[in-house]
């Protein structure tokens, strides 16, 4: 092994059914560096991590831990913490209903010679550790009590003192604000002088060039590169987390289409959900497609959920076709014409053991209400419709839909919502997962939609697609609705936005 | 660190402050308007320690399945079980303490089958120990359909246990007679008492009390911290039969008798005075300091409606029922206020 | 070779498949049993009619036994099937519900405190009827309220009525016994013409319920909150107004199963009726081929496992089993369903099932 180096992953490769997770990635991580692994959604990240901390069983490839002959490979978060590897997730995987120092020790307490727990020497190893680290609390106090930035610490305090090599800390900072950001870098600063390695995860590109000194590029289960943080701009970050040379970007413009002309469907004012999505403006009209872009976590979900009422918004207002609307929940939404296909297809789209037939017709039979049911006949008709529109395959329609593959249950996802006929419908990442083919298909969808004066608010991590059928887009960065951009809209002009206004 | 700690009045401590206040208002007002029918004499109160004994040893074994947000149902039939056992033996001839023995062992049993299916092939608990319920119902009609008393003639031995009585060095009166009449109490609670200590300090001072507080507190943390979930659950559920067990042995020496009928909704009980206690049904939080409390509060609703004479005998079910409703709905605001104030 | 391969997958699929399967290993159990001991082997399927003083011609036979035996564990069933298709959990109340009906509606029909009434009613039949199956919906309301909209775990919730329902219902009955010994009463648990009333009743419950499902959403509605709630919402359904209706629906079955068994007694016993009810509305939804973890479920395979429960229980009595043994058996058939359902156990099966196959491949 090199010099320095405490892990060294090579070659692994891992496949999901359908999906090729991770295509042969290395990965390295030195003592005493910050090493912060980047990539959009689906692009491996927490698929590498889970490979390394033995909840994933890698296929192909090998890991080396710095101390340990051969290569090694856990089987459970337990045997990774043995060797070294822990482990500090965005929800903190602690108890609250314990005190900070129970929290510190469970499973390894000090015992006296009775076997009962210690409780006076745990609570003084735990003052000592805490003191240490200049975190400052009660350690007897429950872990509820504190903060979330308090609680990371104490998850990252019980990993240093099972004496790790490696640390992960995958988006430990997504619920911080900036002060307790900075409390967490402070330690992970210390923590790299005494010679820890730490891989950082985020979504906030500041946090990256504020604290790591390499990164890693993952993209659609690829390695993309290794760089160090001197050689790497944002803007390039960002386009090479998105997969384009900034070279070859000018020459992608949108085909434009003046929509500003034609009513207002959309006009919220100051909408926003207290936690993901900042108070914003947003204008969009008939016939209008409008694209939202941004990283992972900028709030761009949030924002399509907030307008939806999937989150209960927590101030403005919103004006549905210039009717004040009190959207207090998703039907509401709907019966003004308002659709979503959410970003999560398994867990909010999708019923998964109801027939393709059902999910179809699900959203329009919830807004005719329960007592005015869709004879058999009509649910058919609606079904062999789309499936034929939009080319689902399936043995039948009444397969039941967790039997299909991802880009056909998306097309499903979709029929719900053209079924209901909605004037505006919300597509959060409709492509994401689903081969190029499919992806052409509903991008197509789009355009036809709003040739037909519909509207739709269109949300995807790829930066490309969405230049090609929004008229506007609007940028987020950090739960913030950052700029809007309609003229010189190109790839490079949206990029340069999203990193934060940096030019080359 | 010597700054005085500041108490946190957080929602746990008021639950049970809650309960506390309830038990002191309730025994006063039953002295109040039945003093006169002798409920304030210290031997009331040490009667309904007597009459719950058991349950209290029942209750701290629910407490610890609780905690693991857990619940076992089948406590009711295994005290008739057990109960039935004890008395078919000792007819049968066999010794006190054999008996004994043999009931706890029959404890652990049904424990580690219904832990072994909640831990391990991760069932629900209600429904593994309902079933539990009704195998236990069930097999006391198996082992005898009559009820069966157990006299002085069929174990002395038991006999002489259940008529024991620990003469307490004070609060006692003299009566008409002049005669010093010092209050007791029977040997059921002196068991019950010793278990609650146990018990209380398992849960203190020992990994496993402590891993049954980190599995309510959260499951999945409890599995990435490297606590083995599914053998403590198991375990739990097995300290709960267990204690059950010694719960109907200490029930047996109040009733002396067994019979099919015997013990009915004493599951209700139990998960009543450990809700009542403060015990979280989320899991995770709750003692059995406060469970005692949530007996005593139960022992006193039936004592009052006892001593009333004219109250009718489903009333403490009912004011019980109301009780546990309160309670849990309490909780629930408790929840909702907290995960409000997460998000 | 092939034809019949098929046949054995369509088979597996079938999701009557468990319920049929132990409906017809409840019979086999009956006919070795008669044969066994010397009777006509085929005596459990037959009907005859007899002739008796009070009812006229009637029908008779183990089979009609059955189903009249079985009418309120299918009754419960039914909205059993609902609660645990839309809240994956049980209502463990229906029993003590059951009770309450019984007694709230032999109250008002005896009045309060009297112990026994034959004609002079103190109101009319209807109105002691509707009243009972009244609080059995406000008893569902209330499990509904606890579950729906406090979030509390369905089998805690339905745990207060459990134990307070009876109670209650003793409490309206004055703590005894209520005798209703009136030919218009009795008439919802003895017969219609030559058949039993209760099977009646429960064939009404279940072309009724299998309408409702049938003319409105409610089905895909109850699933599809079942299934997925979080999908549901974004789609548009309101999944605590479904969960508390299947509660409503529940506590009305359960008050329709009450009454019908104070009928057939012509009296109210608190403390018997409805007794481990709930035990047998839980088993005949799993029995059904429902999976008690919320979801699709099928009606017809409830109400089938509800009649092989009763059929079992037959068996059990024939066989020498009393009344309160039978349980042991019931939990263990309860723990047997439940655990061939479980995620490990499943997983389990399916790593065999692989390794199985990968073997047959090797051969080849």
């Amino acid at each position: 092994m090199e010099e320095n180096v405490v892990l060294s992953a090579r070659g692994i490769s891992m496949t999901f059914p359908g999906v090729k997770a991770l295509d042969h990635v290395d990965f390295t991580l030195r003592k005493g560096e910050i090493h912060a692994l980047m990539g959009e959604n689906g692009a491996g990240k927490s698929t590498l991590i889970k490979c390394l901390t033995g909840i994933n069983d890698f296929e192909e490839g090998e890991i080396h831990i710095d101390g340990i002959e051969g290569p090694v490979k856990n089987h459970s978060t337990r045997e990774a913490q043995e060797k070294g590897i822990s482990t500090v997730y965005q929800e903190v995987n602690l108890c609250p209903n314990l005190s900070v120092a129970e929290n510190l020790f469970i499973g390894r307490e000090p015992l006296t010679k009775l076997k009962t727990i210690d409780r006076k020497e745990m609570v003084r190893r735990a003052e000592k550790l805490m003191k240490d680290l200049e975190i400052d609390v009660d350690v007897t106090s429950n872990l509820e009590n504190y903060s979330l930035a308090i609680q990371q610490l104490v998850a990252i305090a019980r990993a240093v003192d099972m004496k790790c090599k490696v640390l992960i800390l995958d988006e430990p900072t997504s619920s911080l604000d900036d002060s307790e950001v900075e409390k967490l870098f402070g330690l992970m600063r210390r923590l790299k002088t005494e010679g820890t390695g730490i891989i950082f995860v985020t979504h906030f590109l500041e946090q990256v060039y504020a604290v790591c000194d390499r990164i890693t590029v993952l993209r659609n289960g690829k390695l993309v590169g290794e760089y160090k943080i001197e050689d790497l701009p944002k803007v390039k970050l960002v386009a090479a987390m998105m997969g384009k040379d900034l070279e070859g970007l000018d020459q992608i413009t949108v085909n434009s289409l003046d929509a500003t002309k034609a009513p207002m469907e959309i006009r919220a004012r100051g909408l926003g959900h207290t936690g993901t999505v900042k108070p914003f403006d947003l204008d969009i009209h008939q016939g209008e497609v409008v694209g939202v872009a941004g990283l992972l976590g900028s709030g761009r979900s949030e924002l399509a959920r907030v307008i939806y009422g999937a989150d209960r918004k927590t101030s403005g207002s919103i004006k549905v076709q210039d009717k004040e609307a009190d959207i207090k929940s998703p039907i509401d939404a709907m019966n003004r014409g308002m659709g979503m296909l959410p970003d999560d297809r398994k867990a909010e789209g999708i019923i998964g053991d109801l027939s393709i037939r059902e999910n179809i017709i699900l959203a329009l039979q919830a807004r005719r209400g329960m007592n005015r049911k869709l004879s058999r006949e009509e649910q058919n008709e609606i079904t062999d419709r789309y499936i034929d529109l939009l080319a689902i395959k399936c043995a039948s329609r009444e397969t039941p839909v967790k039997q299909l593959s991802g880009g056909n249950q998306q097309k499903v996802i979709l029929a719900r919502w053209l079924a209901t006929d909605p004037d505006f419908l919300i597509l959060d990442e409709p492509t994401r997962g689903i081969d190029i083919g499919t992806k052409t298909e509903i991008q197509k969808l789009i355009s036809d939609l709003a040739k037909q004066g519909k509207s739709v608010l269109f949300i995807s991590s790829e930066i490309e697609e969405m230049l090609r059928v929004s008229n506007r887009m609007v940028i987020m960065r950090d739960g913030e609705k950052v700029g809007e951009l309609d003229k010189d809209l190109t790839q490079k002009h949206v990029m340069e936005t999203i990193a934060g206004g940096e030019k080359e | 660190m010597n700054q005085k700690k500041a108490v946190r009045m957080n929602s746990n401590t008021i639950l049970l402050l809650i309960t506390i206040g309830l038990f002191i208002v309730m025994y006063a007002a039953g002295c109040i308007v039945y003093g006169s029918k002798g409920f304030s004499n210290t031997q009331t109160f040490m009667n309904i320690l007597i009459n719950n004994a058991g349950l209290i040893c029942i209750s701290c074994g629910m407490t610890c399945v609780m905690l693991t947000a857990g619940i076992d149902i089948s406590v009711g039939s295994l005290v008739a079980l057990d109960c039935m056992v004890l008395a078919t033996g000792m007819q049968k001839g066999h010794g006190a303490i054999a008996m004994m023995l043999f009931v706890l062992v029959i404890g652990l049993l049904i424990g580690a089958f219904q832990g072994y299916c909640i831990g391990y092939l991760e069932i629900q608990p209600f429904i593994v120990t309902m079933a539990g319920m009704f195998f236990c119902r069930g097999m006391t009609a198996v082992v005898c359909r009559e009820q069966v008393s157990i006299t002085e003639d069929m174990n002395k031995l038991f006999y002489q246990m259940a008529n024991l009585k620990f003469k307490l060095p004070f609060g006692g009166y003299y009566n008409k007679k002049g005669v010093y009449m010092a209050p007791y109490v029977r040997l059921g609670v002196i068991i019950a008492l010793i278990v609650l200590v146990l018990v209380f300090l398992m849960l203190r001072y020992t990994r496993f009390g402590r891993s049954l507080y980190a599995i309510g507190g959260s499951e999945q943390s409890a599995a990435m911290m490297g606590l083995n979930v599914k053998k403590v659950k198991m375990q739990a559920y097995m300290l709960s039969s267990f204690l059950c067990s010694i719960g109907g042995i200490c029930y047996c020496l109040n009733t002396m008798s067994g019979s099919v009928q015997q013990a009915q909704g004493l599951e209700m009980d139990a998960i009543s005075s450990a809700v009542i206690g403060g015990t979280l049904l989320t899991g995770g939080v709750g003692n059995v300091i406060g469970t005692l409390f949530g007996v005593l509060i139960n022992g006193t609703i039936s004592s009052i409606v006892k001593t009333n004479g004219k109250l009718a005998s489903s009333w403490p079910n009912i004011l019980t029922a109301i009780l546990l409703f309160l309670f849990i709905v309490i909780q629930s605001i408790f929840a909702i206020a907290r995960s409000r104030k997460k998000a | 070779m092939k034809q019949k391969e098929s046949l054995a997958v369509r088979l597996k699929k079938w999701p009557l498949l468990l319920p049929v399967v132990c409906l017809l290993l409840v019979m086999a159990v009956n006919i070795i049993h008669d044969a066994a001991t010397g009777v006509n082997p085929f005596s459990f399927f037959m009907i005859t009619v007899q002739h008796t003083t009070g009812n006229g011609n009637i029908l008779y036979g183990r089979i009609i036994d059955i189903l009249n035996r079985g009418s309120e564990a299918a009754i419960l069933a039914l909205g059993m099937t609902l609660v645990v298709s839309a809240s994956a959990g049980t209502d463990i109340s229906v029993g003590s519900v059951m009770s309450l009906s019984a007694s709230m509606c032999c109250m008002l029909l005896a009045g309060f405190g009297v112990t026994s009434v034959s004609t002079d009613l103190k109101m009319p039949i209807f109105v002691g009827v509707l009243a009972g199956l009244a609080i059995g919906m406000l008893c569902g309301a209330f499990n509904g309220f606890l579950v729906a909209y406090l979030k509390i775990q369905p089998m805690v919730a339905t745990l207060i009525l459990y134990s307070a329902a009876r109670a209650i219902g003793l409490l309206l009955c004055n703590n005894m016994i209520v005798y209703v010994r009136n030919d218009a009463y009795a008439f919802f648990g003895s017969f219609l013409g030559p058949i039993p009333t209760p099977i009646i009743i429960t064939i009404i419950c279940i072309v009724i319920l299998s309408l409702v499902l049938k003319k409105t959403a409610l089905e895909m509605y109850v699933q599809s909150v079942g299934i997925n709630a979080k999908a549901s919402r974004i789609a548009g359904l309101n999944s605590t107004v479904i969960i508390f209706l299947a509660y409503l629906l529940c506590g009305l079955f359960a008050g329709i199963a009450g009454i019908v068994s104070s009928s057939r007694i012509t009296s109210a016993d608190s403390n018997n009726i409805g007794l481990y009810m709930e035990m047998d509305a839980i088993l005949a939804v799993a029995l059904g081929g429902n999976s008690l973890g919320g979801g699709k479920f099928n009606l017809a395979g409830s109400v089938i496992g509800a009649y092989t429960i009763q059929a079992i229980t037959t068996t059990l009595y024939a066989l020498g089993v009393s009344t309160d043994q039978a349980p042991v058996f019931k939990a263990i058939i309860v723990i047997l369903i439940v655990a061939i359902q479980a995620p490990p156990v499943k997983t389990w099966m399916k790593k065999r099932q692989s390794k199985r196959v990968e073997v047959k491949e090797a051969v080849a």
